[in-house]
């Protein structure tokens, strides 16, 4: 006999999705989730992003990490709330625990939270978690073909930051055929070349992002 | 290797269905799936190998249904499948404003079950 189900496979966590999506627009709290490969500068970048932006808003950070807690300690000595998610093995981030992690901070003390996820370019990209954005990062030493590689993460993504920008001589990354393949699968998706730790370029990724914000917050208005 | 993670709300949806129906085993799971997910179908059968034993689901097998993307676009209406690399832009006119409509389900459609008293 058979028995329809038709249903998402990912309900569970798109249900627990949605709620996070009703929590943070009753808060007024813009959630961007960022995405990357490990080592490509995710931690890096939300410091110089907080830098750029902790005057006009008030930011906490959400940190994705299989295991330890040294991303969420770097964050907080910056003066900033840090919550560390381990996932003890899990490759991605997934609703509910975007849901335990965002219990334990003052929803309506925060503007912006920024969640960092494990660093993956493949996993992360199938779980919403209720975020208003997502975004990735690729860093230039990781090579200008990864949309080939992994092009579902270029897919569901808003921006890319491509991090690392001062050492686009050093390597061989042809900056001309990353945009072509980058607008092949997302034709609209802004390229914001930055260098995290030394501050070059993240005015413009910052002025994109408080765009973003104020455009969410002018609409729970 | 998320399949794990996809494997299990396949389980836990088949189960609650199976429960329901008064099943006394599943025999196959459909399921359909767009291909820009990062479903790797391999993956899930082993996934599912791991999981499924101790349940009602146990020597069950997936069916699996890809489904191509489509899109269409918003300025001239035409119509095309694609591959990842070329859906943003409209073949015809030229458009980057495209709508997808599919190419990223991730869905659990039916389960075929044994019954109380099948043989």
């Amino acid at each position: 006999m058979k028995v329809d189900i038709e249903k998402r496979i990912l309900a569970a966590n798109d249900e627990i999705a949605a709620a996070n999506r009703a929590l943070f627009a009753e808060h007024g709290v813009f959630v961007v989730d960022l995405m990357a490969s490990p080592g490509a500068g995710k931690t890096s970048t939300i410091l110089a992003t907080v830098a750029a932006l902790r005057d006009r808003y008030r930011i906490a950070v959400i940190e994705g990490d299989i295991a330890s807690k040294v991303d969420a300690e770097k964050v907080r000595a910056h003066g900033i709330p840090a919550v560390q998610i381990n996932t003890g093995g899990a490759c991605h981030l997934e609703s509910a625990m975007i849901r335990r992690a965002v219990d334990t901070l003052d929803l309506d003390a925060l503007d912006l939270i920024i969640v960092e996820n494990v660093g993956n370019l493949v996993c992360p990209s199938d779980f919403d978690l209720g975020e208003n954005a997502k975004v990735m990062i690729l860093s230039v030493p990781e090579g200008h073909d990864k949309p080939y590689k992994y092009p579902n993460i270029f897919q569901v993504s808003e921006a890319v930051i491509l991090n690392k920008y001062d050492t686009l001589t050093v390597f061989d990354f042809d900056e001309g055929e990353f945009r072509d393949v980058v607008r092949s699968l997302n034709g609209q998706m802004p390229v914001f070349p930055i260098s995290a730790t030394k501050g070059e370029g993240v005015d413009v990724w910052a002025e994109w992002l408080a765009d973003r914000i104020d455009a969410a917050q002018g609409e729970d208005v | 290797m998320h399949e794990m993670g996809i494997a299990e709300g396949i389980l836990s949806s088949s189960l609650d269905a199976a429960q329901g129906a008064g099943a006394r085993g599943i025999t196959v799971v459909y399921l359909t799936i767009g291909e820009l997910t990062e479903i790797s179908e391999d993956a899930l059968h082993f996934a599912w190998e791991a999981i499924a034993p101790g349940t009602l689901a146990e020597g069950s097998t997936l069916s699996i249904t890809m489904v191509r993307a489509s899109s269409s676009c918003a300025d001239c209406g035409h119509e095309w499948e694609h591959d990842r690399y070329s859906g943003a832009q409209c073949p015809e006119c030229g458009s980057w404003i495209v709508m997808l409509h599919s190419g990223r389900e991730l869905k659990i459609d039916s389960i075929d079950i044994d019954e109380e008293g099948d043989a």
